[in-house]
C-alpha cells in the first residue's frame, strides 16, 4: 500500500503508472492506423507513440508510452499481442532500458539574452540549428524529464513553435 | 493459362471447400460474379447486403465451417458492417469480400468509393485491401485461416475490380501454408495450471461450472459433460452457450445472468469456485462487478489471452483451446459428493423454477416456445431475433446440443435471425429451422421472404407479435413510468398477408388452443412459413435483474415496486 493522492491509502495494482511498451511489427500498410485505433476504441491514455524502421526492413519498432493501473496495462499488452501484425510486445518498465526523445524548438530571443540562451543550451547538450533575425531553433534529445526541465527554462524567453518525436526505447544489452 | 484476379480469387474459394456464397453484385464485383455464373460455388442472393452478412454467420454457427459473403463497394460493403460486427462480437468465422474502386482511383472520392478497411478495422479479426494480383493466394489462404483458428473472427477482403480483371500467367502457388510470425494461437494449456485448476476444483464445496460460448466453437460438449458429471459439478451456461449442455440434465442451471434463471444466479453468487469455461464475463452476466460470484476463486479456461482478467479478476487462468484443456483436465478430477451444495440447489429450483401464469385466452410467448421445444424434441435449429423473442427462447426452449441455437448475444443486432436462420438452412438441409422473431426484429429484414421463397427454403418463422418493440417497451414501463417514446409499433401490417404476397405461407394464432395444431400445421410443410402470434402487448421477461444489480434486486412477475 502507498499513499494516494488524497491520502487514502491506494492498493498499488491500482496506482497510474507509466510504463514504456515496444512492440515489434510488420512493416506493412495500416499498422499505424489499426494499433491507433485500437488504443481509442478501448480508451487506453497514450502519451506519445513512435514508429520506424528496425534493422530489418520488412520490421518496424513502435514505442508507446501509456499511462494506466496494473489491469489497464495488462490489456495494453495483450490486446497490442492480439494484432494480426504484431510480433512482440515487450513492457520495458520491469527492465534495465534506455530512453530517447528528441525535440526541435523555436524559441523567441530577446535582445541582448542571445548568450544566455547559447550557454544554457550547452548545459543541457542540445545545439541551436537555425539562427534567425528575432528567434533561433534548438535541437535537444534526452529523456523526457530532461526535455521538460529544459521546456520550463526556455519558457521564460517564450516558445514560438514545438515539436516531439515521442520517446524511443530499448532494452539494456546483456550484462 | 493465364487467369484473371476474378479467377484465382474463385479457384481459391473453391479450394477452401466454400459451398455458398451470399451476396449481392455490383459495379465492382461484376467480374468476380461473372466468374461465380459458372463456378461449382452456390451464389445465394439475398435482398440487402446486410441478410447476406447474416445468412453466411448462420451458416458458419449451424455448421462451423467459414461463411463466405459477397458485396460491391461502397453501399454494398458498408451495407455489411453489421453482418460483420455482429460475427465480430461472437466470435465466428466468416470471411466477407468487398469490391473496391480500381487501384487508381483509391481515395478520389470516386462513385461508390468507401474506405472498408478503414471503417471494418475495429470490427474484424484482421482485413486486407489487395493491391497486387499476386498476391490474392497467400491473402486468401491467411484470411480463412485468421477467420477459423484460435478465437475465429470475421476477415474483410477488400478487391480492387481492376486487379479482378488484370490477368496473371502465374505460377500460382501450389501450398496453402500461412507464414503469419505475428499469428500464434495457444491451444494448448500449461500443465501447471491445469494440475492447479484440478486441485482447486477437487478441494471445491461449492462449485459452479460458468459455460460460455467457447464451447460450442471447440465442440467441447462431449468433455465438458463428462467433466460435469465426474466432478459432480452443476453447469450454467451463457445465451452463446446454450447447446454445449444438455438442459434436461440434472446438473444443469440453464442460463444465468440478467433475463437467466434465478437458481443458476444464486449458486454463482454463492459459489466458493467459479469455472468459467469459453466466456467472457459479460456485463449482461456479471451485472454489479464487485458482487459477482463474490466468495468464489475464479478458474478461467479460454482461448483469448486478452480475456482473461479484462473485467474480473481471475485467479487460475489456463489458456488454450477448451477440449484440449478439458481433455487434460479430466483424469485429475475426483468424484466428490458435495451433499450440501447439491441440496441448497435443489433447493433453489424448487423455489425458483421459470415460471409463468398460463391463464387467459391469449397465446402465451413462453407457452408457444415450450411447444416448439416438444414439437422438435429439442432437434430443431432455432435462430432468435433480438429482445423478448430472444429471452423467452433461452429460457423456454429446453436445448440438449450444440449449433442449436443461433442468436445475437455480443451485438445485440435485430434482424439477425431470419437471414441467420437461411444460412443455417443450407448448411443444415435435413433439419427444421425455426426464427423465432419479434414484430419489430422480423421487419427488419422482412425482405428476405423473397430469398427463402426464391430458394425453396423451408425455414419458420414464429412472430411473437406484441405490437411493440417489446424489450424496450418493458424497461420503459420498469424504470420510465410506462411512458412508451418510440416503441409503439401501431401500423405493423398484415404479417399473413405479407408473408403470401411473397409466396410464402402464412398463419396466425390469436388463441391459446390455436398454438399447438397450429405449430404442428405448420411444422410439416417442408416450405417458407410465417406464424403470427398474437401475445399480449404487454407481457414481459422475468426474472429480470436490472443492469448493474445483483441477484437479490431480481424482478420476478408480479413482484415489481417501482424503482429509480
Amino acid at each position: 500500500m502507498v499513499q494516494g493522492k488524497y491520502n487514502f491509502p491506494v492498493p498499488c495494482n491500482l496506482l497510474i503508472m507509466r510504463h514504456v511498451i515496444t512492440a515489434l511489427v510488420e512493416n506493412k500498410v495500416g499498422v499505424l492506423a489499426r494499433i491507433a485505433g485500437l488504443f481509442s476504441s478501448r480508451g487506453f491514455n497514450i502519451d506519445s507513440l513512435s514508429v520506424g524502421e528496425t534493422e530489418s526492413p520488412e520490421l518496424s519498432r513502435l514505442t508507446v508510452v501509456v499511462r494506466g493501473d496494473d489491469s489497464t496495462i495488462e490489456q495494453v499488452r495483450k490486446q497490442l499481442g492480439k494484432v494480426i501484425d504484431v510480433i512482440k510486445v515487450i513492457d520495458l518498465t520491469d527492465t534495465p532500458y534506455v530512453e530517447r526523445d528528441l525535440m526541435l524548438v523555436k524559441v523567441n530571443v530577446p535582445p541582448g539574452r542571445r548568450g544566455e540562451i547559447l550557454e544554457m543550451v550547452d548545459i543541457f547538450r542540445g545545439k541551436i540549428i537555425d539562427v534567425g533575425q528575432k528567434d533561433m531553433i534548438i535541437e535537444l534529445s534526452g529523456t523526457e524529464d530532461k526535455l521538460e526541465a529544459m521546456i520550463k527554462l526556455l519558457h521564460t524567453y517564450g516558445i514560438k513553435e514545438m515539436a516531439r518525436t515521442g520517446q524511443i526505447a530499448m532494452a539494456r544489452g546483456t550484462k | 493459362m493465364a487467369k484473371t484476379g476474378a479467377q484465382v480469387l474463385v479457384d481459391m474459394l473453391v479450394n477452401k471447400g466454400v459451398e455458398y456464397a451470399f451476396g449481392i453484385p455490383g459495379g465492382a464485383v461484376l467480374p468476380l460474379f461473372d466468374v461465380l455464373y459458372d463456378s461449382p460455388i452456390k451464389l445465394i442472393l439475398t435482398r440487402h447486403e446486410q441478410g447476406a452478412g447474416h445468412a453466411a454467420d448462420g451458416y458458419a454457427r449451424a455448421t462451423g465451417k467459414v461463411g463466405v459473403c459477397l458485396a460491391t463497394s461502397g453501399p454494398g460493403a458498408t451495407n455489411l458492417t453489421t453482418a460483420i460486427a455482429t460475427a465480430f462480437m461472437d466470435s465466428i468465422p466468416m470471411v466477407a469480400i468487398t469490391g473496391q474502386v480500381r487501384r487508381k482511383f483509391i481515395g478520389s472520392d470516386a462513385f461508390q468509393e468507401a474506405d472498408i478497411t478503414g471503417i471494418t478495422r475495429p470490427i474484424t479479426k484482421h482485413n486486407y485491401l489487395v493491391k497486387d494480383i499476386r498476391d490474392i493466394p497467400r491473402v486468401v489462404n491467411e484470411a480463412f485461416y485468421i477467420a477459423s483458428t484460435g478465437r475465429c473472427g470475421p476477415v474483410v477482403i477488400d478487391l480492387p475490380v481492376d486487379i479482378t480483371t488484370e490477368s496473371w500467367d502465374g505460377p500460382y502457388p501450389e501450398d496453402n501454408e500461412v507464414h503469419l510470425p505475428g499469428y500464434k494461437p495457444r491451444y494448448q494449456g500449461n500443465p501447471r495450471q491445469i494440475r492447479i485448476a484440478a486441485e482447486a476444483i477437487n478441494n471445491a464445496k461449492k462449485p459452479v461450472v460458468y459455460a460460455g460460448g467457447g464451447i460450442i466453437h471447440s465442440g467441447c460438449h462431449r468433455e465438458l459433460l463428462e467433466l460435469a458429471e465426474k466432478g459432480n459439478l452443476p453447469v450454467t451456461t451463457t445465451l452463446m452457450g446454450l447447446g454445449g449442455f444438455p438442459e434436461d440434465h440434472e446438473l444443469s442451471l440453464r442460463m444465468l445472468g440478467m433475463h437467466g434463471t434465478l437458481y443458476a444466479n444464486h449458486a454463482v453468487t454463492e459459489c466458493d469456485l467459479l469455472i468459467a469455461i469459453g466466456a467472457r464475463f459479460d456485463d449482461r452476466i456479471t451485472g454489479k462487478l464487485d458482487e459477482f460470484a463474490p466468495h468464489a476463486k475464479i478458474i478461467h479456461i479460454d482461448i483469448d489471452p486478452a480475456s482473461i482478467s479484462k473485467t474480473i479478476k481471475v485467479d487460475i487462468p489456463v489458456v488454450g483451446d477448451a477440449k484440449n484443456i478439458l481433455t487434460e483436465l479430466l483424469p485429475l478430477i475426483q468424484q466428490v459428493e458435495r451433499k450440501e451444495w447439491h441440496e441448497q440447489i435443489k433447493e433453489w429450483k424448487k423455489k425458483y423454477r421459470l415460471s409463468y401464469d398460463n391463464n387467459g385466452v391469449l397465446p402465451k410467448p413462453q407457452y408457444i416456445i415450450e411447444q416448439i421445444s416438444e414439437i422438435t424434441r429439442g432437434k430443431a435449429v432455432i435462430a432468435t431475433e433480438v429482445g423478448q423473442n430472444q429471452m423467452w427462447t433461452a429460457q423456454y426452449y429446453t436445448f440438449t446440443s450444440p449449433r442449436t441455437l443461433i442468436s445475437s448475444g455480443g451485438l445485440g443486432t435485430m434482424g439477425f435471425g431470419f437471414p441467420a436462420a437461411i444460412g443455417a438452412q443450407l448448411g443444415c438441409p435435413d433439419k427444421t429451422v425455426i426464427d423465432i422473431a419479434g414484430d419489430g426484429s422480423f421487419q427488419m429484414n422482412i425482405q428476405e421472404l423473397a430469398t427463402v421463397v426464391h430458394y425453396k427454403l423451408p425455414v419458420k418463422v414464429v412472430i411473437m407479435n406484441n405490437g411493440y418493440l417489446g424489450m424496450v417497451r418493458q424497461w420503459q414501463e420498469l424504470f420510465y413510468k410506462k411512458r412508451y417514446s418510440g416503441t409503439h409499433l401501431e401500423d405493423n401490417p398484415d404479417f399473413v398477408k405479407v408473408a403470401e404476397a411473397y409466396g410464402a405461407k402464412g398463419f396466425r394464432i390469436e388463441r391459446k388452443e390455436e398454438v399447438r395444431p397450429t405449430l404442428e400445421k405448420a411444422l410439416a410443410i417442408r416450405e417458407p412459413v410465417v406464424i403470427d402470434c398474437k401475445i399480449g402487448q404487454e407481457e414481459n421477461v422475468y426474472p429480470f435483474i436490472p443492469a448493474g444489480k445483483t441477484v437479490r434486486d431480481a424482478i420476478i412477475e408480479g413482484t415489481f415496486g417501482g424503482m429509480a
